[in-house]
């Protein structure tokens, strides 16, 4: 069993469904010869040749619209953006038709696409690049926004999602795309989408995140334990649709929630989270959800950008304010 | 060989007809059976008559907004003639006698305009892509859908419809700039119909013509006379021909005039100018084409008269379809939008039916 990063993981996800199904193609900026500006199709072009590993012009709305083309005719595309800054290009096609086709055909037509962006800061990246959008995602009904938190999710979550009969949006956690090794097995296996996992058991407080995130919940989780607060580590992996039961069962055990996440506050994944807990388990409760959050600011450039991602010692003055209350 | 023929940077523009339906071009006069002539006849009287009644049923509440064809009838029949079995149409949403001919009955266009979606549940078989609303967006689709037919190497090209105003998108040019780098089969057919809503042809393009573009892409663009259904059916067949055979994407510039308004909910004469409304009637593709015909001996009153009544038979029985098509039940506004309805769905649902079963027994 190789000890591998994420973005190892990544291709080898897209290398097994590759092998696995003529239909899947690998589409985008750079993805061909040079395998991708991460490295995660490295070597796929040499494997599978030019027709289902491709160059595109650099038009992420053109890679959109031709993807959900491809889909239609029966491709399985997986279209790589460079960058989720670069995303919005694409949403005119993901959200007219992408997300709505089997609906609006009746079932008859539908689009199983992949579209995959490296998302998150803290790798100090240049402006654009930076970005932690994904609520706009989860607004959009027929589309799924998954979210691997590790090598070993993100192989087998990137492979569901390829098998997927509808569009999904995978964001790639970039600034932990090389972070951590951990053991990947070569054999075959998937992840659910739609299931959220239990990184961690605890009885006193609930932390739900996902993506880079689930690290700085693991850290902060030791140090909770050195003040007695035993805490239970959510990893959503599907922010859309969500796993509310996961959610609501934990939170029912705990009694205390705290949402993590890089995006901005306002109308965040949070605050959603947040609502779900009081609609399905209020009475439990006791203390606030509370939230630690990215700004509601534009993403500062890398001389600032730490102030702006949470870490250990803002989750913790959290824990402790809602372990007080 | 007419591609290639016509340089649109020199304004020449391919035409068989003139505008009273005498041949300008007998080289190029396509050598059709009389069946094939009447068929084309026939299938522009049912999509005036059909547009008629789409709109007379909305002046009536009977559909919602309608946006009419009126003036397209040559571009739009002689364009889906020109296809064969196996080629894909994407349609914009002034389409109605193209998708006739692909196998779509106009009861499903009816029921779209309606606003029910099973208008879009075409009829199995039909290669024809919904109508997309988002003005130009189904062009990279349907360039992303040829590419596979390239990919998979079928012999099958895709016939991608859109009016002068979808030029401006970034679609079009995303469109046209992946068709021409993959060499997809793809044929560009702009229906230049000089109005986008209000703002006429010349604030979409400083350009004199929309067919030159496709200089700059790589691959040949032509104009036609747009109310000359022999040569909209000649340029589209030798266009799609060449696509099949891997000889790439062609933009074909179709030169007409929408005679209605934008939709139902426009009124043109706010914006237009009476003359020249009135100097394009003199062009109407039906009349031009019946001149032909009769010129050859083709048309006559009893087949007028004919034609018409089978025309008005079709669309009366259409109209009783869309009319009668069974309501969607509540399930099914959420049933198609996962292949399985994910748990927070399945809930919502639950919930919105009691309530309605509870404002039911009220």
């Amino acid at each position: 069993m190789p000890a591998l990063n994420i973005v190892e993981a990544v291709r080898l996800a897209l290398r097994e469904e590759m092998r696995r199904d003529d239909s899947v193609l690998v589409m985008g900026e750079d993805v061909g010869k040079n395998g991708g500006v991460f490295r995660t199709t490295e070597g796929l072009f040499d494997e599978f040749g030019e027709e289902r590993v491709f160059d595109t012009p650099l038009s992420e709305n053109g890679i959109m619209g031709t993807a959900v083309g491809l889909a239609v005719n029966g491709f399985r595309p997986v279209a790589e953006i460079q960058f989720m800054g670069f995303i919005y290009y694409t949403l005119n096609h993901l959200i007219c038709h992408a997300a709505r086709l089997r609906n609006r055909t009746r079932g008859n037509l539908s689009v199983p696409l992949v579209l995959r962006a490296p998302y998150g800061a803290g790798i100090r990246a240049p402006e654009h690049h930076s970005e932690s959008t994904e609520a706009l995602f989860a607004q959009i009904p027929g589309i799924k926004v998954v979210v691997p938190s590790s090598p070993a999710d993100a192989k087998g979550l990137l492979k569901s999602a390829v098998r997927d009969p509808d569009p999904v949006v995978f964001l790639e956690p970039k600034k932990i795309y090389r972070a951590v090794k951990e053991e990947v097995p070569d054999i075959e296996y998937l992840i659910p989408l739609g299931k959220a996992k239990v990184v961690k058991e605890g009885k006193d407080l609930t932390i739900i995140c996902w993506g880079a995130m689930v690290k700085v919940a693991e850290e902060v989780a030791l140090k909770a334990q050195e003040e007695k607060v035993d805490v239970e580590i959510i990893d959503l992996r599907t922010l859309y649709p969500m796993d509310r039961e996961a959610v609501i069962n934990s939170v029912e055990k705990t009694g205390r929630a705290l949402v993590v996440h890089e995006a901005p506050k306002a109308g965040g994944l949070g605050a959603e989270i947040a609502a779900t807990i009081n609609e399905k388990a209020l009475l439990r409760l006791k203390a606030p959800v509370l939230r630690v959050t990215g700004q509601d600011i534009t993403v500062p450039m890398p001389k600032t950008e730490d102030y702006y991602i949470p870490d250990a010692e803002r989750v913790l003055r959290s824990i402790r304010k809602i372990m007080s209350f | 060989m007419i591609i290639g023929k016509y340089d649109p940077l020199k304004g020449e523009r391919f035409q068989v007809l003139d505008e009273t339906g005498a041949v300008v071009n007998e080289e190029l006069e396509p050598q059709l059976t009389e069946e094939k002539l009447v068929g084309f006849y026939r299938q522009m009287l049912i999509s005036r008559t059909a547009d008629t009644k789409a709109f007379a049923m909305q002046r009536e509440g009977r559909m919602g907004t309608y946006p009419p064809l009126k003036g397209h009838e040559a571009v739009q029949v002689g364009s889906a003639m020109a296809m064969e079995a196996e080629d894909w149409l994407f349609p914009h949403y002034r389409d109605l006698g193209a998708l006739l001919i692909r196998g779509v009955p106009i009861h499903f266009v009816y029921l779209y305009w309606i606003g029910n979606e099973a208008g879009s549940r075409f009829p199995d078989g039909a290669r024809v892509f919904p109508f997309t609303v988002p003005v130009g967006s189904q062009i990279p689709i349907g360039v992303g859908h040829a590419l596979g037919a390239k990919l998979r190497k079928e012999k099958q090209a895709a016939l991608i419809s859109f009016g002068d105003g979808a030029t401006s998108e970034g679609d079009f040019h995303d469109g046209m700039n992946f068709a021409g780098v993959f060499n997809a089969p793809a044929v560009f057919l702009c229906q230049n119909n000089k109005w986008a809503i209000s703002v006429p042809r010349e604030r979409q393009t400083a350009a004199k013509t929309i067919a030159q573009k496709a200089v700059a892409y790589g691959f040949p663009g032509m104009q036609v006379d747009g109310n000359d259904v022999l040569a909209v059916f000649s340029a589209v067949k030798e266009a799609l021909d060449k696509a099949r055979a891997g000889g790439g994407p062609t933009l074909i510039e179709a030169d007409t005039y929408r005679m209605s308004d934008h939709t139902t909910a426009d009124d043109a004469s706010r914006y237009r100018p009476e003359e020249e409304v009135k100097a394009w009637e003199k062009k109407d593709p039906i009349v031009r084409f019946r001149n032909y015909l009769r010129a050859k001996g083709i048309w006559k009153e009893e087949l007028e008269k004919n034609l018409q009544e089978e025309a008005d038979k079709i669309v009366e029985e259409a109209v009783h379809q869309a009319e009668n098509f069974p309501l969607p039940e509540l399930e099914d506004i959420f049933r198609y939008t996962y292949k399985e309805m994910p748990p927070h769905l399945e809930e919502e649902l639950a919930e919105l039916k009691a309530a309605v079963e509870k404002r039911k027994a009220d």
